[in-house]
């Protein structure tokens, strides 16, 4: 077993988005991200899995430090990231970095390819001979180094999203969080850009927390998944395991609304659980398990209590009732 | 089986003007939906799936855009002659369409009931004489046959007040309520969660299974055509390229294009991620001539180059426009043909 590059434990993000009340003022909070604890193991590819609302991407800002936890730990080879220390911090930002959902905005449209790549260079790695890093960075995604003269309105998607990723290795760092890193990108796109990663992956031995809706391109990517609804983990399996026994409501839920291009894929679908009701306010978060209101074997319990994360088998973990300890055996 | 053509489309061309010359998008589109048939329309961005639909129903912006040849006929009657009068009238009872993104389709200043009340209002001559009361019933049946929940509030709220889900909803609810004989749906789940979509478009299919209204349906995800869908037609870049009935282009998928858009969705069975299609889709101001498919195809020949290739029928009801699949050309293409084959 290799060791743990990342630990979050009980991670937590409050948004205050206004109050109550006239004289006794209580805040209104969104729960984003309310107790989540996962840990990311050197070289593999961790995959967050989840419907927008979830704060899957929450956990993913404060992973890279552009949020502050309102409680909870992420440790990155043991130490606390938010200690306060400013080195820590700038640290942090060079071990840790991030590649965007949408190329198009976060790639600056007024700066050529190659201030865009400079400028992490010039705060992380200053005694390196930039030009050749920028040539070295870009034959890395495997894109010419002339490329470096044009700017963001000149590429297609595609290339966009590997000037982003060009962009992340730039202070060569231990983990990249990919928030949706090809959910912008057509289909006959998204297959070069994920065998690029993987590919940049085995030589570099990075840790992927990779973030997305795509449960098809988990199966084909992550060596662990991740389920989140609304701000919580539901269940936590290695990918194998995780698809062929699936075993919390929602990810049967989740996993027979995929549409499938062949009958094979098909079979490999849970017993179909009908996908019903919407993912509640997160504002208004159901009492109990906040999945009772769209769950099929809601029981009287569900709508009380809230369940505690559960190991059914080794690396196997879900939040949910039905498999507490008298029952698992159901 | 014969059913009657509904719409019929004939070598559609169709340009926009931008600085620095035309651009070429259509490409003389042939499509054709038969009376009740539900028809997938797949594509990439930018491949003209939507140009061709706002074709359909006049709306598209012209200037820029600008037809250059082409024929498209709704019951027999040519489209592009009807009076812009009548025009209106298609579009309420003859065709309707849904658009991808509900929050965008939808007009935020009014409420629901503003919006969809003057819908089934104009739809017909009939329908301007009914008075309020039976259109308020009408608009609240409309939103009731889209399984949503107290339908006389929903009159008197705003979009944002609804979720994604259901502002879909109003929109397909809208879209049906004049019972149209055609739908167009355009990505009509993409903005949407997978579970929600898969929602909306459970009760897209049985609406239209009920009314057996005719539909195009048009996405990337090539899942949902083959849940939706009789028959199916693949675009690229302005070019229909491939058709079949559904199930046929699953097992049997013949173009190169369409074999590569399949491999490289990631299949949940595993086994890894396809490296796709290589380079990217062509640039409209300068067309590659010949098959426009012809730069990014594993199997192209001399001929792609030179010479658009035109549909051939492989099998009953299967037509793919490949020169692999050129009988009468001669012995060239055959070695390669084979291959594709198998």
């Amino acid at each position: 077993m290799t060791e743990d590059i990342l630990t979050i434990t009980d991670l937590k993000k409050h948004f205050v988005i206004g109050h109550n009340g006239l004289i006794h003022r209580t805040p209104i909070t969104v729960k984003a991200v309310d107790g989540v604890s996962l840990s990311l193991r050197k070289g593999e590819t961790f995959g967050l899995v989840g419907e927008s609302g979830s704060g899957k991407s929450t956990v993913a800002y404060m992973t890279v430090g552009m949020y502050r936890p309102t409680s909870g730990t992420i440790r990155f080879r043991g130490e606390d990231l938010f200690d306060g220390s400013k080195e820590r911090s700038k640290r942090h930002k060079k071990e840790i970095q991030i590649v965007f959902q949408d190329p198009g905005s976060s790639l600056n449209p007024r700066r050529s390819i190659k201030d865009i790549l400079d400028l992490p260079l010039r705060i992380h790695q200053p005694q390196k001979n930039r030009l050749e890093e920028i040539v070295r960075l870009l034959s890395l995604v495997e894109l010419p180094p002339e490329y470096m003269y044009k700017y963001p309105r000149q590429l297609s998607g595609g290339e966009k999203q590997i000037v982003a990723i060009a962009r992340a290795l730039a202070t060569d760092p231990s983990i990249i969080v990919l928030d949706e890193p090809t959910s912008a990108l057509d289909v006959s796109i998204q297959g070069k850009v994920i065998n690029l990663l993987i590919r940049l992956q085995q030589e570099f031995e990075l840790s992927f927390l990779f973030i997305t809706h795509d449960l098809s391109l988990m199966r084909n990517v992550a060596s662990r998944v991740a389920i989140m609804y609304l701000g919580k983990i539901c269940e936590v399996a290695d990918a194998a395991e995780f698809f062929e026994n699936p075993l919390h409501p929602y990810t049967q839920m989740l996993l027979s609304s995929i549409p499938v291009l062949t009958e094979e894929e098909e079979a490999l679908k849970p017993v179909k659980v009908e996908s019903r009701g919407e993912i509640p306010s997160p504002v208004n978060v159901p009492p109990g398990c906040s999945f009772h209101s769209r769950c099929p074997y809601a029981e009287a319990i569900c709508k009380q209590v809230d369940p505690e994360m559960k190991e059914i088998r080794p690396g196997h973990t879900v939040r949910c009732h039905l498999f507490a300890s008298d029952r698992s055996q159901a | 089986m014969t059913r009657q053509p509904l719409l019929e489309i004939e070598n559609l061309r169709v340009g926009f003007k931008v600085y620095g010359g035309e651009l070429h998008v259509l490409d003389g589109v042939d499509f054709v939906v038969n009376k009740g048939e539900k028809v997938g329309l797949v594509g990439e961005t930018g491949c003209g799936k939507t140009t061709t639909m706002k074709a359909i129903l006049r709306i598209l912006p012209q200037p820029p855009g600008f037809i250059e040849s082409g024929v498209i006929r709704f019951h027999g009657r040519d489209l592009m002659q009807v009076k812009d009068r009548e025009m209106r009238h298609i579009r309420g009872q003859g065709i309707s369409m849904i658009f991808q993104d509900p929050t965008a389709a939808l007009n935020p200043v009014f409420t629901i009931g503003q919006q969809l009340e003057p819908v089934i209002k104009y739809a017909s001559p009939e329908n301007r004489r009914l008075p309020r009361k039976v259109i308020r019933q009408k608009a609240i049946q409309a939103l009731r046959d889209v399984s949503l929940a107290d339908p006389e509030r929903l009159l008197k709220a705003y979009p944002v007040q609804l979720s994604g889900g259901m502002r879909q909803r109003v929109c397909i609810g809208m879209a049906l309520a004049t019972n149209p004989e055609l739908l167009i749906a355009d990505e009509p789940g993409t903005s949407l969660d997978v579970t929600i979509q898969d929602q909306v478009l459970r009760l897209l299919h049985q609406l239209v299974e009920e009314r057996d209204s005719s539909v195009i349906l048009i996405t990337h995800t090539l899942g949902i055509v083959r849940q939706m869908t009789d028959r199916l037609y693949v675009m690229y870049a302005g070019n229909m390229v491939e058709t079949a009935p559904t199930r046929r282009i699953f097992t049997n998928p013949l173009h190169p294009y369409t074999q590569g858009l399949m491999d490289a969705v990631p299949k949940l069975t595993g086994g890894g991620v396809a490296h796709g299609i290589p380079g990217r889709i062509p640039d409209y101001l300068h067309p590659p001539t010949g098959c426009r498919f012809h730069p990014r195809c594993p199997h192209a020949m001399d001929i792609c180059r030179q010479k658009k290739p035109s549909f051939y029928t492989v099998e009953e009801a299967h037509q793919v426009a490949c020169f692999l699949y050129d009988t009468s050309s001669g012995a060239d293409s055959a070695p390669a043909r084979k291959e594709a084959l198998a």
